[in-house]
């Protein structure tokens, strides 16, 4: 049987309201369809039947603490950047069931936890979120132990990216080469210009979907050049963010030094920067459970009060608890300082001998929902500056 | 229920005695056992409940393995109650902000006792309180801690549960933020502005209030860590008063150690 299909690395475009067909053609083919939608005053994913509950005209202005969506006339329906959600929740779930045991008839019955079998699309992730996402398989499936249901769930996503035009203060991808501009891991990734969308097709399930949505077209040569150059523009801007004066009363937009960080860091274990930070530092975990990189869990068993029923459960953890670094003769890192040091060395100096690659992605969400704004490009200048 | 009738025949020598005590409160903590009706019965079969005066009019009497104590000591009756009471429980476990920090009744503890009581009862004389409320850790020594006003009901069968198997209750001692994070809510502080208590609050409620665009109130007092100068010195830099920064740290839970340092601390700045 011949399945039509749009080929791999060909380019389209439709009109903007066609969007509407991909939603479809997605929901046609079986997905369940996820994207960005305004609740509770962010940019938040949610399930998505139609391209009218998608956050048009709106923009988020972040910065250290601080988030709030506006108005923007001239704003597309993706003018948004990233919000507190990111795939990881999709994927690495926040609470898991990964074993089962039943007690029946003096027996135990191991009943394997079910593994959502619906397909998932998510509409949306830009190209910072696809490499932490890269991040995340190199930890689930790529290691001696593959995570089976991270791979379940990963087989059955499909990822309809999005290419920025626009960067928050707290972005920073350009530093960690991570973006602005997605290559690859999509399966179709979007670009919004003013009169339409372009379509960049990233895989063949990619191509199989949009082959089956009416109105799109061969793009022409030109309207391909609108498309790459917005992604150029954007990267020069954010490349000349040291550059340029800031203006009063806005943002500082963000730029990391990776220059020998791993180094920088791990020779500065003492650095006074460490207890200066753990005064701001309110250990509430919020940076990593936002991280779309931080992959942190904890398992524990479940009883019910019979003991008949138990349940292995993996929930979300995080660095900055206690019960993370609990060992039998008690907490290992006690103080806020040792949290944060761990936090900060591990994701961008330790994960490089770990996994090869930075664990930080320039997303710079742990810099927007850090209650107190606390900023890890700040605190690595501040190290930098006076480092041994 | 599938029982086995082995199992049935070994259970009365076996089962652990509860004993359910009140201080002074709102007994919502207690009504959280009864509200657990999913589990009641599955609780009842599995202990017995020896004492729990707002359940059942039979009372044996005590020892008992375990004591849930709710309320706070605002009498002198009361703080000789609880070492009787003491006396008589192998496990001691408070339930609740008035047993584990004193209450909202601990508000007293910056005002003066007696002027509320002139103002408030017909006939004051007739009132014999002390000029403070107080946690029973204050008291007496205690073995656990169930947080919350009121307690969470998932938490109870699970301390419950934890006593019968002999375990160790799963009761995290992280932040609200973190059930925040895990159930997708969008953070009222970071996106709305709104002056919350979720990253200094233990977990334990399922992170409610943020899920309704409301702050947290702090009902599971201090988590394990707690950095409220640097919490409460950036809300006002955000143009929060001190004013509503005291009231707010100073709620069901103002009297534990960390939050009483914090709002004490803002009215002396």
């Amino acid at each position: 049987m011949s399945v039509s299909t749009t080929p791999v690395n060909s380019i389209v475009s439709f009109e903007k309201p066609r969007l509407q067909g991909l939603l479809d053609a997605l929901k046609q083919a079986g997905y369940r369809v996820v994207g960005p939608r305004v609740a509770d005053g962010a940019v938040v994913y949610d399930e998505l039947d139609s391209i009218e509950q998608l956050p048009l005209g709106m923009i988020d202005e972040q910065d250290g603490g601080k988030y709030r969506l506006e108005r923007d006339a001239a704003a597309g329906y993706f003018d948004h950047v990233v919000g507190p959600h990111s795939l990881k929740r999709y994927l690495f779930p926040p609470q898991e069931t990964l074993q089962q045991l039943r007690l029946k008839d003096g027996d135990w019955h191991v009943e394997p936890p079910r593994v959502a079998d619906t397909p998932l699309a998510v509409i949306g992730p830009r190209s910072c979120d696809l490499h932490a996402m890269a991040i995340q398989d190199r930890v689930f499936l790529e290691g001696p132990y593959v995570d089976p249901g991270y791979r379940a769930r990963r087989e059955r996503l499909f990822v309809v990216s999005v290419q920025c035009r626009r960067a928050a203060a707290t972005c920073f991808c350009h530093s960690m080469k991570t973006g602005p501009r997605a290559s690859r891991g999509f399966d179709l990734a979007l670009t919004e210009l003013d009169d339409c969308f372009v379509i960049e097709v990233g895989s063949e399930r990619g191509g199989e979907v949009l082959a089956s949505v009416a109105g799109w077209k061969t793009c022409s040569a030109a309207t391909v050049d609108r498309a790459t150059e917005q992604s150029v523009r954007l990267e020069r801007s954010m490349n000349q963010r040291g550059a340029a004066e800031n203006a009063p009363h806005a943002a500082k937009p963000r730029q990391l030094d990776t220059r020998d960080i791993r180094d920088l860091l791990l020779n500065n274990l003492d650095h006074p920067r460490w207890d200066e930070v753990a005064e701001r530092c309110l250990s509430c975990a919020n940076c990593t459970m936002v991280c779309p990189t931080c992959f942190c869990s904890s398992v524990s068993e479940v009883s019910d009060l019979t003991g008949e029923q138990v349940r292995r459960e993996r929930t979300w953890a995080s660095c900055f608890t206690a019960e993370h670094s609990f060992l039998s003769s008690g907490v290992v890192r006690n103080s806020t300082t040792a949290r944060y040091r761990q936090w900060l060395t591990h994701k961008l100096a330790t994960w490089i001998d770990q996994f090869d690659t930075s664990g930080c992605v320039g997303c710079g969400r742990c810099i927007t929902w850090c209650p107190v704004g606390i900023d890890l490009t700040e605190e690595v200048a501040a190290i930098r500056e006076t480092a041994k | 229920m599938s029982k086995t009738s082995d199992h049935n025949s070994t259970e009365p020598a076996k089962k652990p005695t509860i004993a359910v005590f009140k201080f002074a409160s709102c007994d919502g903590c207690q009504l959280s056992l009864l509200d657990a009706e999913d589990e009641l019965l599955a609780i009842a079969h599995q202990v017995e409940i020896a004492y729990f005066l707002e359940a059942r009019t039979r009372t044996l009497a005590g020892p008992y393995d375990v004591g849930l104590v709710e309320g706070s000591i605002t009498t002198e009756h009361d703080a000789e109650r609880i070492r009787e009471i003491r006396r008589q429980c192998r496990f001691l476990v408070t339930i609740g902000a008035c047993a584990t920090s004193g209450g909202i009744q601990a508000l007293r503890n910056w005002a003066d006792v007696g002027e509320f009581i002139q103002q408030i009862y017909a006939t004051p004389q007739y009132i014999n309180t002390l000029a403070t409320s107080t946690a029973i850790a204050d008291h007496v020594p205690v073995d656990f801690e169930l947080r919350g006003c009121p307690i969470n009901k998932d938490q109870l069968v699970e301390l419950i549960t934890a006593l019968v198997i002999g375990r160790v209750p799963r009761v995290p001692n992280y932040s609200v933020c973190v059930e925040c994070k895990r159930r997708g809510t969008v953070c009222v502080a970071v996106a709305k502005g709104i002056s919350c208590l979720g990253p200094v609050t233990q977990a334990g409620c399922g992170a409610i209030c943020p899920a309704f665009n409301r702050e947290c109130f702090g009902c599971y007092g201090p988590q394990e860590l707690v950095n409220l100068k640097s919490l409460c010195a950036h809300y006002e830099e955000q143009g929060e008063s001190r004013d509503h920064l005291v009231r707010l740290v100073r709620n069901y839970n103002g009297y534990a150690a960390e939050f009483r340092a914090a709002s004490d601390a803002l009215e002396q700045q």
